[in-house]
């Protein structure tokens, strides 16, 4: 039995704990809402030779009656749902499972599965949206290189430069994933025989120690480049070229 | 000199309440000086378990504030001395008496780990490369911070189903271990619960010797597991590689 005779109260923290898990939830709906809206407009995505990051790869599909953007965001999407970061962040902050270290979650208690039992259990899918986000990351670098090239030839936009550290946001995200981390190397026992693996694996730990920062770096780069061809699309900017 | 009000929680199994005293604060005090201070000028049968104040026999845990923490560790000039400090027994464990809990449960469930496994012709020179990783899950002081802010245990109770954070980094030391040829993965799955684990990182939160716990044990941990029971490819590459 746990030890009921103290402590029935939600917390006896005294610090602020709330704030994190609030501004998390904020900023991650915000993001939920403004994507939802971008992917189902299926309009002012494309200002050439700027192709927003949430249409690409654009896929014209004859048999397709919505939006292009619903045929591919499926992977970036459950890329970060499964993400080992983001799910410590919506499990604190949506699912108060729990809010706050040492703060009584929601949930009834004892009545919580975990990663034990469905839904949550799917996680355990991660490396395959890793796989199919490396997909569309392809895409993506694709997309950053097309930018250099304007109906009059090659330049550079701020339209391109936004595209090019998006891309690479976004390629740091991947690259410091956890299941990355555990496919190149993490998962044997002895690195003495595999140097080029240790070699790695090496590496993408690195990275990994600061995968909640590039989760969110890319989370907002991702929405600014979108926003801002949806902004040159409607007129209210106009691009700036350096070159 | 300041002066520091306590609020200690004095009480056992049939129940108990706060106590309020003040000890003096002189440069690094700690709580537990200041426990000592109420034992030896106010009630000498204050219940408290501490042995080496060095932050390295794991005996002294105690909620402080609400968290989680060794009380010979915590300075009061790190505490906001301007309201009274509470300090409670560890909630996860039954009381015994005031600050000292019945930890034994950790010990039980240690036991149902099965240990380190070699074969019979082991050459036993190792690279440090390889045992580098288990190497920080040895310096655990077994204080059971991490059992004790586990949501899983705290407020769910599911000590049955879960070993919890302490268990699953010594499961990690012997998996990781270059020499080690037991499999313990279908035990992490069931008997140990890893799937109970939503990965919240509260456990890495408190540990007082800032291991990993969360980034370098569970979470490889799950993806050794997903290896065996999730994921259809690693079955086909194994099975190739096995014929
Ligand atoms: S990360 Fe997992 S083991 Fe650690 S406190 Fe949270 S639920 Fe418990
Ligand atoms: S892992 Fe850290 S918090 Fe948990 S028992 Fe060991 S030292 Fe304490
Ligand atoms: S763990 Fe975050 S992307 Fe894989
Ligand atoms: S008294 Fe040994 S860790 Fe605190």
């Amino acid at each position: 039995m746990a030890n009921g005779t103290a402590q029935n109260s939600i917390t006896l923290r005294t610090d602020a704990w709330w704030i994190s898990p609030l501004i998390t939830a904020i900023v991650l709906g915000s993001f939920g809402i403004y994507s939802t809206w971008r992917a189902f407009s299926n309009v002012d995505f494309l200002v050439q030779p700027y192709l927003s990051p949430f249409y690409s790869p654009y896929i014209l599909a004859s048999w397709w009656p919505f939006s292009p953007a619903l045929l591919i965001l499926w992977a970036p999407l459950g890329f970060r749902a499964t993400c080992y970061y983001y799910r410590k962040a919506y499990y604190r902050s949506f699912f108060l499972a729990p809010p706050g270290c040492a703060v009584k979650p929601l949930a009834k208690e004892g009545s919580y599965t975990g990663e034990s039992k469905f839904p949550f259990i799917i996680q355990n899918i991660h490396r395959y949206f890793f796989y199919a986000a490396g997909v569309v990351l392809f895409f993506l670098w694709v997309d950053a290189f097309h930018a250099l090239w304007f109906a009059d030839g090659f330049g550079i936009g701020l339209g391109t430069i936004i595209l090019f550290v998006n891309v690479l946001l976004l390629s740091m995200y991947s690259l410091s994933c956890h299941s990355f981390r555990h496919l190149v190397g993490g998962k044997l026992d002895v690195f003495s025989k595999c140097p080029t693996r240790f070699r790695l694996w090496e590496k993408v730990s690195g990275w990994n120690e600061n995968h909640m920062l590039w989760a969110w770096v890319s989370l907002f780069s991702v929405a600014l480049a979108d926003l801002y061809i949806f902004l040159l699309a409607k007129g209210i900017i106009t691009d700036v070229r350096f070159i | 000199m300041s002066v520091a009000k306590l609020r200690i929680y004095r009480g056992d199994s049939d129940g108990g309440q706060e106590v309020e005293y003040e000890v003096p604060v002189e440069e690094g005090t700690v709580v537990l000086d200041a426990i000592h201070f109420v034992q030896a000028n106010y009630d000498g049968d204050l219940a408290v378990r501490w042995n080496c104040k060095a932050g390295k026999c794991g005996s002294c845990s105690a909620e402080i504030n609400g968290m989680p923490k060794l009380t010979c560790k915590t300075r009061l000039d790190t505490l906001p001395l301007d309201k009274p400090i509470t300090v409670h027994p560890l909630k996860t464990f039954p009381i015994i008496k005031d600050l000292v809990t019945d930890v034994s449960w950790n010990y039980e469930v240690r036991k149902k780990i099965p240990p380190f496994k070699y074969p019979e012709d082991t050459d036993w020179k190792m690279q440090q490369v390889d045992v580098e990783r288990s190497q920080e899950f040895r310096k655990c002081i077994e204080c059971y911070l991490c059992q004790d802010v586990c949501h899983v245990l705290r407020n769910h109770n599911k000590k049955n189903e879960f070993f919890g954070p302490r268990m699953m980094i010594k499961i990690a030391e012997l998996e990781m271990h270059p020499l080690d040829i037991e499999d313990r993965k279908e035990m992490l799955r069931e008997a140990a619960g890893i799937g109970y684990c939503n990965i919240t990182k509260c456990c890495t939160d408190v540990c007082p010797e800032s291991i990993h716990i969360t980034d370098n044990a569970i979470i490889p941990l799950k993806e050794r597991v997903a290896d065996t029971y999730f994921d259809p490819l690693q079955w086909i590459i194994a099975k190739v590689k096995g014929s």
